[in-house]
């Protein structure tokens, strides 16, 4: 009887596709369209999100002075309204002097170092969340553009050679649930596409502003794979695939999420 | 520590209004134990109050149980033009103010 159900979960196993169907472009779906339309009104009125609490901060940080050049943010980009336009909307962006792509957080301490001599953030913590979500939120309501630099292609392939791999004790894909299984849920949640179009986000779960890297960790450390580090190559390239699977869908960050 | 407050600039005299605001705070319960075991102290905003014109229009205590950030909206009837105070008092010697104008017509 054993080796029969053992027999029936190979034979299910096997019927598995190998590699999934992508979501089509008409049928991605952002994970705000997953939420209550409570959690929904808490995103939609800037006085009750709180994640604008981070841009607040983070326009405190952009105007400060920092680091042994005395200088702040506004002191070279401006008045961020302009200077950050649509640029979150393309990041992960391809970093000619290190030849890798950084993200958001990785170019604000690489600022940080380079123009303010001042040390880097450290991950996830309230500073960088908040002038990542300040920086972020000049681009709300604008369409992703991440990938459109030729010199990003092969961390794309790697980032989404990663997407699909399976990997942990549950032996689990990410493509498994977000790609295959969108539309269900996991126990009381929707499992959602997984389209990055609102972070840094406020998750309720949290209490706090978090990363698309803290998000990627938690759904790792679910199906109990050992989670990439904070700023690994492997973690830049995941973030590089996602963003550049929502290519053209709005950002909204400060985005709210349960 | 950054502050949102909501208050309609103008209203009609006795018309029900809407106050919302929103504290940023951690609002660490005292119960959660570090990696190591040891007990994180309580660090929660104990008091909120709003005053128009300085006369106490609501208060509300806060408790642990009460999660991050807390957002408070509550009504009141337009009397008259002023300005509104709000100030949140808590553990550790925290305080908090903000303040919005009105003008009844």
């Amino acid at each position: 009887m054993r080796l029969c159900a053992a027999a029936f979960i190979f034979a299910a196993l096997g019927a598995l596709p190998v590699l999934a169907a992508e979501i089509p472009a008409a049928d991605r779906r952002s994970g705000y369209s997953f939420m209550s339309s409570d959690s929904k009104a808490m995103q939609d009125d800037d006085t009750a999100n709180p994640g604008m609490l981070a841009v607040l901060e983070g326009e405190t940080l952009w105007q400060t002075k920092q680091g042994d050049a005395g200088k702040a943010c506004a002191d070279c980009h401006g008045d961020a309204a302009t200077s950050m336009k649509g640029v979150a909307a393309r990041y992960p962006a391809f970093d000619a002097a290190l030849g890798r792509p950084v993200d958001l957080e990785q170019r604000i301490n690489i600022c940080r170092r380079d123009h303010q001599q001042a040390s880097p953030f450290p991950n996830e913590s309230h500073e960088l969340l908040a002038l990542a979500t300040y920086v972020a939120q000049q681009s709300r309501g604008q369409p992703i553009t991440t990938g459109d630099d030729s010199a990003l292609a092969p961390f794309i392939a790697k980032g989404r050679e990663l997407f699909m791999q399976r990997q942990g004790q549950l032996n689990l894909a990410c493509t498994n649930c977000h790609d295959d299984n969108w539309d269900k849920h996991l126990a009381g949640s929707a499992v959602t596409q997984g389209q990055p179009t609102g972070y840094p986000i406020y998750r309720l779960e949290w209490q706090a502003m978090g990363s698309l890297q803290r998000r990627i960790r938690g759904c790792m450390t679910g199906v109990r794979a050992q989670a990439f580090d904070f700023g690994s190559p492997e973690m830049v390239a995941l973030e590089l695939y996602l963003m550049s699977r929502a290519h053209g869908m709005p950002l909204e960050t400060p985005a709210v999420r349960p | 520590m950054a502050a949102l407050v909501n208050v309609p600039p103008k209203a009609k005299r006795g018309a029900v209004v809407e106050i919302k605001a929103l504290m940023s705070h951690i609002m660490e319960p005292g119960y959660r134990r570090t990696a190591a075991g040891e007990l994180i102290p309580r660090d929660i905003i104990t008091s909120f109050t709003c005053r128009l014109n300085g006369a106490e229009i609501f208060r509300a205590d806060l408790f642990p149980a009460i999660s991050a950030n807390p957002f408070m909206s509550f009504f009141t009837i337009a009397t008259e033009s002023g300005k509104f105070e709000f100030e949140w008092i808590g553990d550790n010697g925290f305080v908090a103010n903000a303040a919005a104008n009105i003008t009844v017509e």
